[in-house]
């Protein structure tokens, strides 16, 4: 949000002097910044094919061929993180968007518009009982093999993830923003937008937005946690990428029953989520003060 | 703790069953776990293994397998044979007769007219019945006095031991079913969930997909047993958390089933609490190859026998795919000692173990690649072989679980050592083994090139189990997609072998025919067999008697089970 | 506000049949088979035999009809005749599962005790922690305290409980054996012993889902605060030199309460749901372990009823949550 801001805009470079002020979020902002680099740029400095088993060197530990050790079939973990973190941070950052973005919109305008209140709270409600396991099973029957002729099929299944983890997860985003929304605009500057008559999308942006931020800022960093997490639930069941297709939430799951004997192997991808989801927490925090409409100038 | 646990048992020994039994119930309480809760207890409405070991305890059948596979008389008094006039001459009469003096758990009479219900209650058509293949050609049932009970078979069967043997189709109590046929089988919860048995045990509480608390039964034939007063059947979880209930905490004596990574089992067992046993049966883990075209633009065509596959119809490629594979890294990453390389999709009973194709057990990544070049598959640019613009590109699916992505990885690495490219696919279970003829991903539509998954047969005769890949009898759209034959094999020498399998009743023959039509599948790489797979479970130190059985029950002489102290 | 609780009620009856209908447009689409988990020794024209005594051969409306009747008509029956003990109901045919060709409604009852016990517990408990934690993290927002708070809240939610439990039984169970690994639901409470074996086998996965849940609702009830705690009446308040306890717990926290009770409320469906892994990984088998046992074995029937009483909860506590609203804050209106 803040690069979609013009650079030469005064708001956007008051929201990012506003944002460096906060430690917090320099801090998380210069650990996310790290880990894409080390997902995105590491593969090329770490050439080693995170597919490519050496059997001899299974369940190794640290060496210099292998810096973070080996798994059970001799798969390096470092190039598996990396790999793995790129698959990991890309549907958490996506799915977390969409889902943001449909809770946010459905929330906003339940909210605002009484209208329509009522039947997209009927449609949360719907989306609240459907059951994830069978609709997902269903997803895949009919959209797999189309998307894997259109896209291929690495490209298709994230598409698929991506979609199935957004679409399952805005509800209780939608609820909590429209609860926000219903109290905001009784306030008195909304009302006074409204007598001045000021149109609707104005109302929504200029003074509404800016005013639920906070739970959606919350939901974002809570929505990261939950895609990769839910993304490693899912190429479990068979449903998410190839077996043989690292992602972080992938690489704790099949480290759990080593736990005892390999402890370090589980240590690396659960640090990796909960860094990552912590440093996207601050970030959250640090945006949202300095986006606050109320603390600005001050 | 253990003191109060003994006089409890004591005294519960003694309410149940008087001063001529008492040591019955003398070891007081045993707790088994299965990470997979047993649903309801009869066999013939659930045809999970989860569900038929756990009734095992209360219901048993006239005869059953023993822990080497051999037949032995159970609630029979022998077993029938053409040697001893049980079996007639023309291989259609079996005539039983029933132990004297049997009672079922409520104390009345265990008779031929039990026995003789108890077919009719799987035979009715609106029931359901799982078990119904155990009953095939059975023309009669009959009750000739008390004990005796005499089964007609339409055609020659040379080996008669489908009906009331083994742990899949043990006797019920007319009494208590009799109002329970057909349609009106699942209203008959109580009947389902306590079934009044001749087993040791008898089901004092029933939680479906939970627990099942279970005493001994009263009225046990062997007043000495069973040792334990009382079972807690405690089901749920998975394997891992299974066995360190057993290994490494011991609140459980038993765990069923144990597929877990060599060395996580090993660490476990270490901890000197309980004792990993395994026993092997006829569980072959293999590859099957689609001889049949499964592309999609095919459309109702896909994957049946109008269109041979690209390349895996050249035998060529099916070898080298097998030569490629190097079974014995796939037992010790996979299954340690509960697994076996193989060569072989019938690999016992040792008379029907083939072994004429162990050449398969060396890896010879060489000899695959002079193989494909001399049937002209070439390298391309990309490393990948091609011939006539066909490039050896493979879809290799199998149901999703830990120690099988760890094959597929493997088999896909030495397949891209010899430039052949596989995309793996994983589906769920319950879609993968599913008939759902609307779902693309089952394994009998197999819109794949390659998958993979485990087969066995029961009892101890391969004959139906090999007569699934006679020609005709492969999935496809006319059959709703039913079929036994996965690869869609067809050979006519391979079907004639079959038809004097059926007439032939000499077992040494018989087993050559088995020997010789296994061969055949093999040596034809229609199924890449991988692994022979065992049983694994685990029992506490203290607890003696186990003797693991894959033929039938795993628990099918809990009976002698008992505490060592 | 009670003309506007009616008209909701009134819709919610269309809605739950709606959603009835799509819940099994939706498992009768999707690619299961009951007979999937059968051994693959048992062959193909058996399992079709087994899938028409199931009546899967009918019609799809005659097959949701019938679940209609059955849930609607003959399962209130069978209630009412168990209550008053007259034989309201006949031999009207229950909702049967196909697993264990009993009663649904009977397995769900049997299994609400130990779900309510450990999920619902463990749901207080996690609103315990997180409503304090939240406001005292607001109050002094970047202190230690609220540091603290903020990294070991994202570790609970990041870390998923597959892990969290399994790490928890290897720990106290394994090394050191103060918790039994696996539960007991037979279990039954009568004296002081017996309320201690209760207590321990509920430790641990009471403690995963709490931290899960306190995790969850503490950064809502964070962020909502100091959202309010900028507010002009705060200020104002502070101005009038009222103590901090009075400006915090009368003005700010009612005002801010909004988010943690939409969150509160959506979960509450959730407790009945079970929790699916946390009940598989320690045993406690209640309704989470039957949903999913339920769905892997394409049992309809059962997944259809457990679904639909989800969302008759859902829609429920949805109300309730949007008439707190009300309450919490009067500017709302809804009418």
């Amino acid at each position: 949000m803040i690069e979609a801001a013009p650079p030469g805009s005064s708001r956007g470079r008051d929201v990012w002097l506003r944002f460096r002020r906060h430690k917090g979020a320099l801090l998380g902002g210069g650990f996310f910044v790290f880990v894409l680099c080390f997902v995105a740029v590491g593969p090329a400095l770490w050439t080693v094919d995170p597919q490519f088993i050496d059997i001899q060197a299974r369940n190794s530990g640290m060496s210099a061929a292998h810096p973070l050790g080996a798994d059970q079939l001799g798969r390096d973990m470092l190039a598996r993180l990396m790999a793995g973190g790129r698959a990991s941070v890309a549907v958490g950052v996506a799915a977390m968007l969409l889902s943001l973005l449909i809770g946010s919109l459905i929330g906003v305008l339940a909210g605002f518009f009484r209208w329509i209140d009522g039947p997209l709270m009927r449609l949360t409600d719907l989306f609240l009982a459907l059951p994830l396991l069978p609709l997902l099973l269903v997803v895949i029957l009919l959209f797999r093999d189309t998307l894997r002729t259109a896209v291929g099929p690495e490209t298709g299944v994230f598409v698929l993830v991506v979609g199935v983890i957004g679409a399952t997860s805005w509800m209780q985003t939608a609820r909590v923003v429209r609860g926000e929304v219903l109290t905001v605009k009784e306030r008195e500057f909304v009302l006074a937008a409204r007598s001045i008559g000021a149109p609707a999308h104005r109302i929504v942006r200029r003074h509404i937005l800016p005013n639920v931020l906070s739970p959606i800022v919350v939901s974002a960093t809570l929505g990261i946690a939950n895609a990769i997490i839910t993304e490693s639930a899912l190429s479990f069941l068979g449903l998410g990428f190839p077996s043989d297709f690292a992602t972080w939430g992938r690489l704790l799951f099949d480290a759990t029953d080593y736990l005892q004997r390999y402890p370090s192997r589980v240590l690396w991808p659960g640090l990796a989520i909960s860094l990552t989801v912590l440093s996207v927490n601050y970030m959250g925090d640090g945006l949202r003060d300095a986006l606050d409409p109320r603390t600005r100038g001050r | 703790m253990k003191q109060p646990c003994l006089t409890i048992a004591m005294a519960g020994a003694l309410l149940v069953s008087g001063a001529a039994t008492a040591e019955r119930g003398r070891d007081g309480h045993l707790g088994v776990i299965y990470w997979q809760a047993p649903s309801i207890l009869n066999p013939y409405l659930s045809g999970g293994t989860k569900d038929i070991e756990a009734a095992s305890m209360v219901l048993e059948p006239l005869a059953r397998f023993d822990e080497a596979g051999n037949l032995v008389p159970w609630l029979a008094a022998s077993t029938p044979t053409v040697a001893n006039g049980g079996v007639s001459a023309d291989l259609k009469t079996v005539t039983w007769t029933l132990r004297e003096g049997l009672l079922w758990s409520d104390g009345s009479p265990v008779t031929a007219a039990d026995v003789v219900f108890t077919a009719e209650y799987c035979l009715d058509p609106a029931g359901g019945c799982s078990q119904l293949a155990k009953f095939d050609d059975v023309t009669a049932v009959e009750a000739t006095d008390d004990l005796t009970v005499e089964v007609t078979f339409g055609i020659p069967k040379p080996y008669p031991y489908g009906p009331f043997v083994g742990a899949t189709s043990p006797i019920l109590q007319k009494a208590q079913f009799a109002d329970c046929v057909g349609a009106k089988a699942p209203e008959c919860t109580e009947a389902n969930f306590k079934p009044v048995g001749t087993g040791p045990f008898r089901v004092t509480e029933f939680r479906p997909n939970d627990v099942i608390s279970l005493e001994a039964n009263p009225r046990y034939r062997d007043p000495a047993k069973p040792a334990f007063a009382t079972v807690t059947f405690k089901g749920g979880g998975d394997a891992a958390a299974a066995a360190r209930a057993v290994l490494e905490t011991g609140e459980f004596d038993y765990a069923w089933n144990l597929q877990l990574a060599p060395d996580v089992l090993e660490d476990m067992q270490a901890a000197g609490k309980g004792a990993v046993v395994s026993s092997f049966g006829t569980l072959v883990e293999r590859l099957v190859v689609n001889l049949t075209d499964p592309s999609p633009d095919l459309g109702d065509a896909r994957s049946t026998r109008a269109h041979p596959h690209p390349f895996l119809s050249d035998p060529a490629v099916r070898k080298a795919l097998s030569m490629a594979i190097d079974r014995n890294l796939l037992v010790e990453i996979g299954y340690g000692r509960a697994g076996r390389p193989t060569c072989n999709v019938v690999p016992a009973p040792a008379i029907y173990a083939s072994d004429a194709n162990e050449d398969c057990l060396a890896r010879d990544i060489d000899g695959a690649k002079r193989l494909l070049d001399e049937a002209g598959w070439r390298p391309g640019p990309d490393g990948i072989r091609q011939k006539d613009g066909i490039r050896l590109s493979i879809l290799y699916q199998t149901s999703a679980n830990a120690v099988r992505q760890d094959f597929q990885a493997l088999v896909k690495q030495w397949w891209s050592e010899i430039g052949v490219e596989t995309e793996l696919r994983n589906i769920d279970a319950s879609v993968f083994f599913g008939g759902d003829p609307g779902s693309p991903d089952t394994y009998q539509k197999f819109f794949a090139d390659i998958q993979m998954y485990a087969n066995n047969f029961e009892g101890a005769d391969p004959e139906p189990y090999l007569g699934g890949w006679r020609c005709g009898n492969e999935p496809r759209p006319a059959s709703q997609w039913q079929g036994e034959n996965v690869p869609r094999y067809c050979d006519e020498d391979y079907d004639r072998l079959l038809g004097r399998m059926a007439k032939t009743g000499d077992l040494g023959e018989r087993a050559a025919l088995a020997r010789a039509m296994n061969d055949m599948l093999v040596r034809d790489h229609a199924l890449i067999p991988l692994v022979h797979r065992g049983r694994v479970s685990a029992h506490a130190r203290s607890l003696g008697g186990v003797l693991l059985n894959t033929w039938d029950s795993e628990i099918w002489n809990i009976a002698d089970w008992r505490r060592i102290r | 506000m009670p003309v506007y609780t009616v008209r909701r009620i009134l819709v919610a009856v269309p809605t739950l049949l709606l959603i009835s209908l799509i819940l099994f447009l939706l498992l009768d689409l999707a690619p299961g088979d009951p007979t999937a988990q059968l051994p693959l020794t048992i062959p193909p024209d058996v399992k079709e035999r087994i899938r028409q005594s199931l009546g899967l051969g009918e019609p799809i409306h005659v097959r949701y009809l019938l679940w209609l009747q059955q849930f609607f008509v003959n399962e209130p029956l069978h209630l009412l005749s168990g209550l008053t003990g007259l034989d309201l109901a006949g031999d009207r045919a229950r909702v049967i599962s196909w697993q264990t060709r009993s009663p649904v409604v009977d397995i769900v009852v049997e299994r609400l005790p130990q779900t309510l016990w450990v999920v619902g517990l463990s749901y207080v408990i996690g609103i315990l922690i997180a409503v304090p934690v939240g406001i005292v993290s607001a109050c002094r927002q970047y202190s230690w305290f609220d540091q603290l708070g903020t990294f070991a809240s994202m570790v609970g939610f990041s870390v998923p409980t597959f892990f969290s439990g399994v790490l928890l039984i290897v720990v106290f169970s394994v090394e050191l054996g103060w918790f039994p690994s696996i539960y007991d639901t037979t279990h039954k409470v009568t004296d002081w012993n017996g309320f201690l074996v209760q207590v321990r086998q509920m430790a641990m996965p009471v403690t995963v889902l709490a931290l899960y849940n306190a995790a969850q609702i503490s950064r809502f009830m964070r962020a909502s605060m100091l959202d309010n705690l900028k507010l002009d009446y705060v200020r104002t308040a502070w101005a009038k030199g009222l103590p901090e306890r009075t400006v915090v717990l009368a003005h700010v926290l009612r005002n801010s309460a909004g988010p943690a009770v939409t969150v509160i409320a959506l979960g509450v469906p959730g407790v009945f749901a079970g929790a699916i892994i946390t009940e598989q990984v320690f045993k406690v088998n209640g309704l989470g372990q039957l949903l999913i046992v339920s769905i892997q074995a394409s049992d309809i029937p059962t997944v259809q009823t457990l679904t639909f009483i989800f969302a008759v909860l859902i829609v429920l506590f949805n109300l309730i949550a949007d008439l707190l609203y009300g309450v919490l804050d009067p500017r709302i209106r809804y009418d």
